[in-house]
């Protein structure tokens, strides 16, 4: 009796040691690694944690979070911020290069309503490739000097070629090649990774707390959020690309942010352009 | 004992005791500050290499540089110091966050 009292011990002792190590798994739960599930649990999210909101108004960013903003949003509309850069960017799109060419030469459709299709991953590189990195590319291969990522003229040039693209709904395709579903992880581990000494993720301001204040700010909701860049921001009193976003996230959360259109950058905005998937191109965006 | 014999006790206790609160260890050498620095700066570079610097880690490394310029090795080491031990806090960051990141996911 004894004998078995003690084996009977043991065996509790033994499943409650074990416990930590047979829980582990079901609490970091292995990725799926299904981007179709992904966007679909990704716009469910949100759309019942903002039951009013349409889906396409969720590339409004804060001003679609309360009705005050809104109609602020609907005042600033009538003069829009970003004006002067969709004129900027339209005479700039247009001018040939030295060599005769022009941005029209570099892009189908002769740049025109295409903004909803990038980023896109490119079989040749193996990597993915966004509307920012092509254009400079598109200058470097007429022989012009790439402009800075984060400045006003990639702003106003974004901007120009996201204003012909408005309403057309995110088209983003990962193509069957086991390199672009790696770069669409990529993304989305980038997304959702904890950095900086806040220690914030992406998703801790843009999935657990957009509508809430940071600060003076409203916190936008990730799901959108690329289909309104670039952005005129207030608080930058100009305008911004989305590698200036993604480098003043960091920043912000007192991360050295990586060079602008790195590896991690494309890859994240492959992934959070892919979740928004059929709303419509809202670019370029105004911001407080 | 008298009084004023209790009074210098205490006046003497109290002399020593303010001498002994006010002591500090031996002052930093440039020496303790380039160990200290290059301890730090290694830290640094491996959250680098994870891709994970924080800002506030460059920030003290530049104040210890300041310090160590000036002068100033107590502050430098202790600057060094601070910045190793926030470049050390980025790098359990990063390592840790190589399985933690899915609990934020949504699915």
């Amino acid at each position: 009796m004894h004998v078995r009292s003690a084996i009977h011990f043991a065996l509790a002792a033994l499943a409650l040691a074990a416990l930590p190590f047979l829980a582990a798994p079901s609490a970091v739960a292995d990725d799926t690694s299904d981007p179709v599930a992904d966007a679909r649990a990704f716009q469910k999210y949100f759309t019942e944690k903002f039951p009013k909101l349409k889906l396409e108004d969720f590339v409004n960013g804060p001003y679609s979070m309360n009705e005050d903003m809104h109609r602020q949003w609907e005042e600033k509309e009538q003069f829009p911020p970003y004006e002067f850069s969709v004129e900027m960017g339209k005479e700039m799109f247009a001018k040939p290069f030295k060599n005769g060419k022009s941005y029209a030469d570099c892009f189908p459709n002769g740049g025109v309503g295409i903004r909803q299709n990038y980023p896109y991953f490119d079989d040749k590189e193996g990597k993915v490739i966004t509307l920012e990195l092509a254009l400079n590319r598109c200058r470097e291969a007429n022989d012009e000097a790439p402009f800075s990522y984060v400045k006003d003229e990639m702003a106003a040039l974004t901007a120009y070629m996201a204003f012909t693209s408005r309403g057309k709904p995110f088209d983003i395709k990962i193509p069957n090649d086991p390199r672009a579903l790696q770069a669409y992880q990529n993304g989305k581990r980038y997304f959702y990774t904890r950095r900086g000494q806040l220690n914030f993720s992406c998703a801790t301001c843009h999935v657990q707390s957009p509508g809430e204040r940071i600060r003076a700010e409203v916190l936008a909701p990730a799901l959108g959020l690329m289909n309104a860049m670039p952005i005129y921001r207030s608080e930058w009193s100009g305008m911004g690309t989305t590698s200036r976003r993604f480098t003043t996230c960091n920043s912000q959360i007192r991360g050295v942010p990586l060079d602008p259109q790195a590896d991690e950058y494309r890859d994240l905005e492959y992934y959070l352009s892919y979740v928004s998937n059929g709303l419509p191109i809202s670019g370029p965006g105004a911001r407080p | 004992m008298s009084k004023s014999m209790r009074i210098f006790t205490l006046a003497l206790a109290s002399v020593l005791l303010i001498a002994g609160a006010a002591s500090v260890p031996a002052a930093s050498s440039e020496a303790d500050f380039k160990a200290a620095y290059a301890a730090a700066e290694a830290a640094n570079k491996e959250a680098g290499s994870l891709r994970n610097q924080w800002t506030v880690t460059a920030a003290a490394l530049a104040a210890a540089k300041k310090a160590a310029d000036a002068g100033d090795f107590d502050q430098a080491v202790a600057q060094s110091k601070e910045a190793e031990a926030l470049a050390k806090a980025s790098i359990y960051q990063a390592t840790s966050e190589k399985e933690l990141w899915k609990t934020l996911e949504i699915r």
